[in-house]
């Protein structure tokens, strides 16, 4: 795999995640010989261009069609092939939703979608384009593992581990290009294993995709109103590492959970769901795209506008924090 | 097949079955199972076998009877036909040991997946073919012309597709539904289109044996008769998933004895 070094994390973070994940796939290409790649129509959008005249064996441009996408993977799947298909969240997810139950559900068959763009990464394309229900989606399918990597390192370390799962897997990409950096040096990366990113005890962040960096910026800020956070990668929605959320119950008096996707359903939804089995656990405030679709703007317009920046997290955490102290 | 698939349907009782589409196939069955697929039930997972994809998972009733005529069921097991918890639903559960290569019952994938499977086939430089059964009223679909595009694109000769085209679906003529001519439709997609009679064993079996020796992929278009060979069946979309009681169930193979 390539390292994770800082200088690699400003390069990947310059490409951003769809870059990044070109890049690997290049690597991936060299190494396993029963891999294909499949694109629907997006092959440069995808950083997929070099992967294609390097193999062009192993590369498939099936057309815009996404469920014929979902359908030549699972058959490619079932003979043996190791199966990256990508698209725009958006479309990969839900055009081709049904067919992802199938195949990669229902069969089980050894199938990676890439939600490319997700959240509101394409920005003034407008909302038919943003990615925001896909967690919902994806994690509602019985067998489905969903990654959600946090910058572009994460998406180098996801990408290898999704090749190496045997089993389907949906790759969720946030972010655009200049993508904010969380990891400079190399760290363990595990399916279903949270990481810890910062230590604290008053409150716990669980974050996932994007918005890892900015609930790390977040908790810098409370540091000063002398509110301790921790910050929780959760680069793995499912299966959800409940051993860490369990052990957090115990320590902090305050959940929150942030997200660039609906707060119906995503990361918020699935945390939600653990803590009402446990019996007097720490609130939670779930941090993420309100339920509505949303007037249009750049990334960081939206962002800004759906409170989803460190700052505007920071701001929220205090008020909810300080409500409960009273 | 055809006294099996009844005899299959009865036993289902009040849970009822897809009987129609199941009796349009026999034949297409027959053939493909009785003399054109290269496949060992004694070896199932054989790699060069060929690839058999039943898209209408609906006509499963027909598909069941030639597994086991191939000897890919047991009796036993035929007869779990409907089964709480069995092995064969109303829709066909993928078990390539069982002959069965997909879970299919949703309408409009079998073609994809046979374009995968033709793809993989391509790649890895083995000689199976792909027949992939479809429905005419499922050619209502779009992800079956997606599919088509593909197959053409990538010269994928390899797959064969059929078409039960019995005129009907679920809400009656496939022309008063859809009315298009799917026969011109699939040459414009750049198939290479057949048209056979679908309950002539001799003309089914010369046209599905026929070498492709074209870089296109073929569809056989085979005119069938939805319920054939029952008279209150034939075109009559009551069967088209119904409860078959034993009143029924005798008159139908009284008819089919008759007839021999």
């Amino acid at each position: 795999m390539i390292p994770v070094t800082s200088l690699n994390a400003r390069i990947w973070s310059k490409i951003g995640s769809r870059g990044t994940y070109g890049l690997t796939m290049m690597e991936l290409g060299k190494e396993y010989d029963d891999i294909m790649v499949l694109t629907a129509d997006l092959c440069t959008t995808s950083g997929l261009d070099r992967f294609r005249e390097a193999f062009p064996e192993k590369f498939c441009n099936v057309g815009i069609a996404e469920q014929n996408l979902i359908g030549i993977a699972g058959g490619l799947a079932k003979e043996g092939k190791t199966v990256f298909a990508s698209s725009f969240a958006t479309f990969v997810v839900m055009r081709a939703y049904e067919h992802v139950r199938l195949n990669l559900g229902y069969m089980g068959f050894n199938v990676k979608v890439v939600g490319l763009a997700a959240g509101f990464a394409m920005g003034m394309f407008g909302n038919t384009h943003y990615g925001i229900e896909d967690i919902a989606l994806m994690r509602a399918i019985p067998g489905l593992c969903v990654l959600s990597p946090a910058d572009c390192s994460e998406v180098v370390k996801a990408t290898y581990a999704a090749a190496k799962y045997c089993g389907p897997v949906y790759l969720r990409l946030t972010g655009g290009m200049n993508c904010p950096v969380v990891y400079k040096n190399d760290y363990l990366f595990e399916i279903g294993k949270a990481v810890s990113v910062k230590e604290g005890h008053n409150i716990a962040i669980i974050s996932t995709g994007s918005m890892v960096y900015q609930s790390i910026q977040a908790a810098k800020e409370l540091e000063h109103d002398g509110i301790s956070a921790s910050v929780i990668n959760m680069h793995t929605i499912k299966p959800l590492d409940t051993h860490t959320i369990d052990e957090l119950c115990g320590k902090v008096s305050l959940f929150v959970t942030v997200e660039e996707h609906s707060i119906i359903g995503g990361l918020g939804g699935a945390v939600a769901e653990h803590l009402s089995s446990i019996t007097s656990s720490p609130r939670l405030i779930r941090i993420g795209i309100p339920d509505a679709f949303q007037r249009v703007g750049d990334y960081e317009y939206l962002l800004e506008q759906n409170g989803l920046t460190g700052s505007k997290i920071a701001e929220r955490i205090r008020k909810e924090y300080m409500a409960d102290s009273f | 097949m055809r006294k099996k698939t009844l005899y299959l349907a009865n036993r289902a009782g009040s849970k009822g079955a897809h009987i129609g589409s199941a009796l349009s196939i026999i034949e297409i069955m027959a053939v493909l199972y009785g003399g054109i697929l290269k496949i060992d039930p004694k070896n199932p997972f054989w790699i060069e076998r060929d690839r058999f994809i039943i898209s209408k998972g609906h006509g499963s009733l027909g598909f069941y009877t030639a597994l086991y005529e191939a000897g890919f069921l047991s009796e036993e097991e035929l007869d779990t036909f409907e089964e709480n918890g069995g092995i064969l639903p109303g829709q066909p559960v993928m078990s390539v040991e069982k002959g069965i290569e997909f879970s299919i019952g949703s309408l409009g994938h079998g073609l994809s997946l046979g374009v995968g499977v033709a793809f993989a086939g391509k790649r890895n430089h083995t000689a199976s073919n792909v027949y992939v059964l479809m429905g005419d009223g499922e050619c209502n679909e779009g992800s079956v012309w997606e599919a088509a595009m593909a197959a053409k694109q990538y010269h994928l000769s390899s797959i064969t597709a059929i078409i039960d085209a019995n005129e009907m679906q679920s809400d009656g003529r496939c022309s008063a539904i859809m009315g298009v001519n799917y026969g011109s439709l699939w040459e414009s997609f750049g198939w290479q289109v057949c048209y056979v009679d679908g309950h002539d064993i001799h003309d089914l079996y010369v046209t599905l044996k026929a070498e492709n020796k074209k870089e296109t992929p073929r569809v056989i278009i085979a005119k069938t008769v939805k319920g054939k060979g029952i008279s209150f069946m034939e075109n009559n979309n009551a069967w088209h998933h119904n409860r078959l009681s034993d009143e029924d169930c005798h008159r139908a193979i009284e008819e089919l004895d008759f007839s021999r």
